[in-house]
């Protein structure tokens, strides 16, 4: 009797790695997927957060591709491994501040020593050589299994026929016949085979979940990069990006200003890690400050919050401003009239 | 059987998975966890985790702003 050969699938929670997966699974193989969190994939971050969004029926895509497929799903916390990938990219950076290519083959890798270790046989992903503009090229397909280590242990399912054997073919593990030659930025052949398979619901994002493809999220960490002596981060960092409005109003400090409960509630969590202002005076959001605030720094912030509140017309509010150590001071402040706040001061 | 708290308050998903995930790893079969979270996400997404790996979810509730969901570490279930 043959050994049951066993793949891992990286699952993004899109369409192409559920349908790879699928095709495995019905050669027989033994495959279990494996997704990794990098902290920027934060899509459902805004609904977790905001009270108005409360009501929207929120998922997990790599759960429910997992769960589709009646597969384990293994999540892995690569936050910090994925520092380094993020500042300094081999391959650089695509439209916004995206390594997809690094990306991708940091993944691999990792997947590489997760197969090791758990005794897997090879490692499957949901590309399409063409798909992407800078991840999945027939140019960058080798570099992936060269700078991840998997060399011909990585099959791409979809596209296989248009690549060279791997090793699983090879060997008899898989019917190269049965894989497919997908191509280019089409989804029509993805959305035939899903029909097939009768997959529906299936995520559709664009650019897949990946925040750091977002022009107005890679914006906002470019600016704190510029802004900070150093280009390291927190996870709190990102969770941040994700929340409030952004408004820097000098190079000393940025604030961030909660727009509705959920997020003023959500922000309440951080008020030991950054000073905060409040208006004691009217109803109105809470502000977090990031960065060194002088006295000066710390009305004029006071003046741009009470704009947010219902105190926004008044001649004069009460804001509470409150620092890390304890401090408080409450200043009486007019509140700035929206013509006062220039454009190039919201991030 | 022992029973176990984790708190995963204050964590976006997929955090709170994780963190179940990883301290599931250290339990015994037929432990009891209750795991505490802020994210509503966390409702549909641990039980989901639990589901595909095996583990069998006692009772979920929300309680004030507050999820909790209450699972017995099978034998099925994800060791690895």
């Amino acid at each position: 009797m043959s050994k049951q050969r066993k793949a891992v699938s990286l699952i993004s929670g899109g369409l192409d790695s559920l349908l790879a997966t699928k095709v495995l699974l019905d050669q027989g193989i033994h495959v279990e997927g494996i997704n990794f969190f990098t902290g920027f994939c934060v899509e459902g971050h805004t609904h977790a957060i905001r009270k108005q969004d409360k009501d929207k029926v929120k998922r997990n895509n790599a759960l429910w591709s997992a769960e589709k497929l009646g597969i384990k799903l293994h999540i892995i916390d690569v936050i910090e491994e994925y520092k380094d990938v993020l500042l300094n990219p081999k391959h650089g950076y695509g439209q916004n501040m995206n390594p997809c290519l690094d990306c991708k083959g940091f993944m691999v890798k990792k997947a590489v020593e997760w197969i090791k270790e758990n005794d897997f046989d090879f490692i499957i992903t949901g590309e399409v050589i063409g798909q992407r503009p800078m991840s999945q090229r027939k140019e960058t397909m080798p570099i992936i299994q060269q700078e991840s280590g998997a060399g011909d242990l990585l099959l791409r399912p979809l596209c296989a026929k248009n690549l060279p054997e791997t090793l699983p073919e090879r060997e008899g593990w898989v019917d190269r016949d049965k894989l497919l030659d997908f191509s280019g930025r089409t989804r029509k052949p993805q959305m035939a085979l899903a029909k097939k398979y009768n997959f529906e619901g299936y995520a559709t994002p664009a650019g897949g979940c990946c925040f750091l493809t977002d022009k107005n999220y890679s914006d906002k960490l470019v600016d704190m990069w510029e802004h900070r002596s150093s280009r390291d981060y927190e996870l709190d960092d990102l969770m941040m990006l994700k929340v409030g409005r952004h408004i820097r109003p000098n190079e000393n400090f940025k604030m961030i200003v909660g727009r509705e409960q959920g997020e003023n509630k959500f922000m309440e969590g951080y008020r030991k890690m950054y000073p905060y202002i409040y208006c004691t005076s009217h109803n109105g959001p809470l502000t977090l400050l990031d960065g060194n605030i002088t006295e000066s720094d710390a009305e004029l912030a006071a003046r741009i919050a009470a704009r947010y509140g219902q105190g926004r017309d008044a001649d004069e509010v009460e804001m509470s401003v409150n620092y890390p150590d304890g401090k408080q001071v409450v200043l009486k402040v007019k509140p700035m009239l929206s013509d006062e706040i220039p454009e190039a001061w919201y991030v | 059987m022992s029973k176990y708290e984790l708190d995963a308050k204050r964590l976006l998903c997929p955090m709170p998975v994780i963190r179940t995930q990883d301290k599931i790893k250290t339990l015994a079969v037929g432990d009891i966890l209750e795991v505490v979270c802020t994210d509503p996400g966390a409702l549909n997404d641990v039980p989901a985790w639990c589901r595909i790996n095996g583990h069998k979810i006692l009772e979920t509730k929300t309680v004030d702003d507050e999820v909790i969901i209450i699972i017995e570490v099978s034998d099925a279930g994800d060791k690895t």
